[in-house]
């Protein structure tokens, strides 16, 4: 085929372009473009690189504050954790492609979301994910598990980057669209930060890492649709990630950027040579050539269209130091990597690409960027459902019956058959795992640790948006404080339908104000993320999931807390009283797991009290009064306790009140609660009085390994540990 | 004490095993790149965890053929000390430097847990010799391929030779306490003289200070004694 032949409106739209996107295209040029050309425009504009029915809300996030060094916009944004050193992090999706082919895609996220961590000069230090599947009972199920696991997994443990917590949850809206997101955590010096805008008219473009093939050619474009039942023909678009090169090209890099050699750097990620091309340069507001026949490749006879298009993995674009240029060259020699210089920089701000001699793409670079379209799309407000009063979902059972058959269930069961198969451990920084609030990473050769935490509640937003937008924010936030920890900033990965549905846009609408405001409220700016749109299958949308990676700092990490109950402590709940626990069963895991009744309104949030509880739960700590800690959310109280017994290996009496039903008071989602075991009952009562903090002083460990309940209920701890722990290896193994 | 780390492209856990050594000699050992072709007198040379190669063709397969080798096998020669973890015991292996295979875990899943160890007091490896033997080491493995296969006669071999140096134990009666399948339970072997040790599980990962265990310091002590001894 000629490459160079003009194209029309049916191939613009089986790019994915409307017709108002074709005509805009055609009037920047000038004339029609070639295929090179329009796919470049395409992929550009596709919703997952122009972020274009989502960015006037984007906007509207808090991104600055005293800590923050980079906000959005950058490959990853980065905070200021002192003594000359920054954190680095952001949050990326790999949704459809992990469903087409789920050790691939999950293992490619793993590998992309490290490139735009270490692309800023951070060495990585940790991996986070937050997973959404379908019903347990799925056909599909147990195969996607299996497979998204093995395949951060394979991806994670390879390059040496430990995987050290996160998040997984089942439920019928993702049987035909599941949602894989990867966080990264990186080191890097504060002052000294790569950015990606290009500089210096004739400073050489260099290429440097794996080959290009066709593999994952307009992945970008796939990530803008929905998904047909024809999901198989679209395999090829799945890249194949290569962990090993993936890890001699971190190296590579980071001892290239020790040696000043590097100007600006940008990964090949979603829409590979161009959108790297196209935002180095447009950044620099300058030009860029490139030779295509100079770019390394696997395959023969690839086309213009092809290079430009083509997602492999483990690929970088450079503009180097020109004087640097050996040096860097040795660099890549030592990792046996390849290192091409293939263009540079120009003053004419386009795009010029030239492949056989000639000129395959010359298109005005404004237009690609600044230009791209950006949609007010309609939002209709959702109609929040009342409060299902409590007495409608109480079960006439046993408290301990409840709480084993709620421990047990997927939705709460230990993830152990998972995250086992993730190194956890690698670096030797490890200081909390998998498996508790938060985890905790510490700063190699510091006395400091990051508190890393991902969450989101999507029946919570589903039945209203903007409150449950707040709840994924405070939630992450009262995982970070109750390990001891001050919350430092935010990254977001908002996965939700098709924005064209007004009912789906309001979502997106309703739920990015809620984490606005929550996070001005906290000082937790926003400071990288991303947003995956069209997570429907045959126009079913998924339970929208706007997911928040938290990041917090302790200075010393010995004084870190743990949810592990110790013996001879006194139980308290901080942030709870007789009068402001209602009991909220409403949307609960408990009215959803035994009551069988979904929706309803989700618990209310109140910020003020958030932040106060927060603060004073961090005072405590301060004062060594807090032996354990962990905060009450899916499940409610008891669950909690429970988790904390099992940690800590040791048994609880509590007493029940008698202002509410015992099954309210067990497993209600009220918030801003956390349970404090504490040696100092004394004192901790004390000062939550001075500080008109509300808590209830409701029991303490015992030497017994069983829970004692005071209406004479009884459940030993291995009842419930073996309840909890086999929950999901039995159901997916079965 | 001197000690060199041998880094082969995909080695990951290189940093780890360095940090835990300084620790411990207050000595930063060497880092020698696979390329080298020679190894400075050492008193113990370390191949750390890993994916040397990526695990391409099969763990350790590839570095046991890399340029360093040659100078590692004329080490072992000497009567050198080596030491192997995870990756560095599948390729201590793949060189023939120790008996027996390293194959796909049982469950066929990557594992990644802390494991009890016993120590065999009967194990002709003085590295082990001033552990006290009724104690078990807690320390994790991390690992896709730990399960220790040989034919018949040369497990009996190693075993009646003293060979086995670790086997993972039941601490709780609900699990085997063997994350991988491997036979008589083994988590690390030594060469016939004693002086070569494979393991799986990650001493530099138990280290104490912030760790879950501090039993690997133990034994990384104990190993640097019966060197010093």
């Amino acid at each position: 085929m000629n490459e160079l032949i003009e194209m029309g409106f049916e191939n613009a739209a089986s790019m994915g372009l409307s017709k108002e996107e074709w005509e805009r295209v055609c009037t920047h040029l000038g004339r029609l473009p070639n295929v090179c050309e329009l796919g470049i425009f395409s992929a550009m504009w596709s919703e997952h690189c122009s972020y274009k029915s989502s960015k006037k809300w984007l906007k509207t996030l808090p991104t600055e504050g005293e800590h923050v060094i980079q906000g959005p916009g950058e490959n990853a944004g980065v905070v200021n954790i002192g003594d000359g050193l920054a954190v680095v992090f952001k949050i990326e999706s790999h949704n459809h492609p992990s469903f087409i082919e789920p050790y691939q895609g999950a293992a490619t996220g793993v590998g992309g979301i490290l490139r735009d961590v270490f692309t800023m000069g951070a060495r990585p230090i940790a991996l986070l994910n937050a997973l959404r599947f379908g019903e347990i009972d799925h056909e599909k199920t147990p195969h996607l598990v299996s497979g998204v696991a093995a395949g951060i997994g394979g991806y994670g443990n390879c390059i040496g980057i430990p995987t050290v917590g996160g998040e997984v949850e089942f439920d019928a809206s993702y049987n035909g669209n599941i949602l894989v997101n990867a966080m990264a955590v990186g080191l890097a010096h504060s002052d000294r930060i790569f950015y990606s805008a290009a500089s210096g008219a004739g400073n050489p473009v260099v290429y440097v890492g794996a080959k290009t093939g066709r593999d994952g050619i307009h992945g970008a474009t796939m990530a803008s649709t929905e998904f047909s039942d024809e999901i198989k023909s679209k395999r090829p678009t799945v890249q194949v990630g290569d962990p090993f090169t993936g890890k001699l090209l971190m190296e590579a890099c980071l001892e290239l950027m020790a040696a000043d050699a590097v100007i600006a750097i940008q990964d090949m990620g979603a829409a590979g040579l161009t959108s790297s091309s196209v935002e180095m340069a447009a950044k620099g507001n300058l030009g860029m050539e490139i030779d295509l026949d100079l770019v390394p490749v696997r395959e023969t006879k690839m086309s213009a269209y092809e290079i430009m298009l083509s997602e492999s993995q483990e690929r970088m674009l450079m503009v180097i130091d020109p004087s640097q240029a050996e040096i860097a060259r040795q660099i890549f020699n030592k990792w046996d990597l390849d290192f091409m210089p293939i263009g540079q920089v120009t003053e004419t701000n386009r795009l010029i690409l030239l492949k056989d001699g000639e000129v395959a793409c010359d298109i005005p670079l404004a237009p690609l960027v600044n230009d791209a379209p950006e949609y007010d799309r309609p939002h209709i407000s959702p109609k929040i459902p009342q409060e299902v009063p409590a007495h409608k979902l109480i079960q006439d059972i046993s408290i301990s019956a409840a709480l084993k058959m709620l421990i047990g269930s997927e939705d709460l069961c230990s993830r152990r058959w998972i995250y086992e198969q993730y190194d956890s451990h690698i670096m030797a920084d490890t200081i909390i795992g998998p498996g508790s609030d938060c985890a905790l990473t510490r700063v190699y050769g510091t006395n400091k640790a990051l508190a890393l935490t991902v969450d989101c509640t999507p029946r919570y937003v589903e039945a209203d948006p903007y409150n449950g937008g707040k709840q994924a924010v405070v939630e992450a936030y009262r995982n970070i404080v109750a390990a001891g920890a001050t919350p430092l900033a935010v990254t977001n990965n908002l996965n939700f339908g098709n924005p064209e549905k007004p009912e789906i846009m309001a979502q997106l609408v309703q739920s990015v104000t809620g984490i606005k405001d929550a996070c001005e409220f906290l000082s937790t700016p926003v400071v990288s993320g991303n947003v995956s749109l069209y997570n429907e299958t045959a126009g079913n949308a998924i339970k929208p999931c706007p997911v928040i990676g938290m990041v917090g700092l302790i200075n010393d990490w010995q004084n870190a807390g743990t949810i592990a109950l110790p013996s001879k402590a006194t139980l308290f709940i901080i942030g709870q009283d007789a009068t402001t626990n209602s009991g909220w069963l409403s949307n609960s895991i408990y009215a959803k797991s035994l009551a069988k009744h979904v929706g309803g309104a989700p618990p209310q949030i109140d910020l003020e009290a958030e932040l106060q509880i927060g603060l004073f739960i961090l005072g405590c700590y301060q004062q060594k009064l807090v032996q354990a800690a962990h905060d009450i959310s899916d499940g409610g109280m008891l669950v909690a306790l429970a988790e904390m017994m099992l940690a800590g290996n040791h048994g609880a009496d509590i007493t029940l009140p008698n202002t509410l039903d015992p099954h309210s008071w067990c497993f209600a989602e009220n918030q801003s609660s956390y349970i404090i075991a504490t040696k100092n009952p004394v004192e901790l009562r004390c000062n939550a009085e001075q500080a008109q903090i509300p808590f209830i002083h409701f029991g303490k460990s015992i030497s017994t390994q069983e829970l004692k309940i005071s209406n004479g209920d009884i459940i030993s701890l291995d009842e419930i540990r073996d309840s909890y722990e086999t929950g999901l290896s039995n159901r997916l193994e079965k | 004490m001197r000690v060199a780390i041998i880094v082969f492209p995909g080695s990951n856990c290189d940093r780890d095993m360095m940090v835990a050594i300084e620790t411990l000699t207050g000595r930063r050992p060497a880092l020698i790149w696979h390329k080298q072709t020679n190894l400075q007198p050492v008193d113990l040379a370390v191949i750390p965890g890993g994916f040397s190669f990526g695990d391409y063709l099969r763990c350790g397969a590839l570095a046991a053929h890399a340029p360093i080798m040659n100078a590692l096998l004329d080490h072992a020669a000497r009567g050198g000390a080596i030491l192997g973890v995870c990756n560095g015991f599948q390729i201590l292996i793949e060189a023939g430097m120790l008996p027996g295979f390293l194959t796909r875990n049982k469950e066929l899943k990557f594992v990644c847990k802390q494991t009890s160890l016993a120590i065999n007091s009967d194990a002709s490896c003085e590295f082990i010799k001033s552990l006290d033997s009724s104690e078990k080491l807690q320390i994790p493995v991390a690992h896709n391929e730990g399960n220790f296969f040989a034919d018949p006669v040369t497990l009996d071999n190693i075993e009646s030779n003293g060979q086995v140096v670790l086997r993972y134990v039941n601490e709780d009666k609900k699990n085997s306490g063997n994350p991988n399948g491997s036979l008589n339970d083994i988590a690390g072997i030594c060469s016939s003289n004693g002086k070569i040790l494979g393991m799986m599980p990650h001493p530099e990962r138990a280290m104490g200070a912030g760790h879950e265990s501090a039993d690997g310091k133990k034994l990384l002590q104990s190993i640097f004694e019966a060197i010093e001894a």
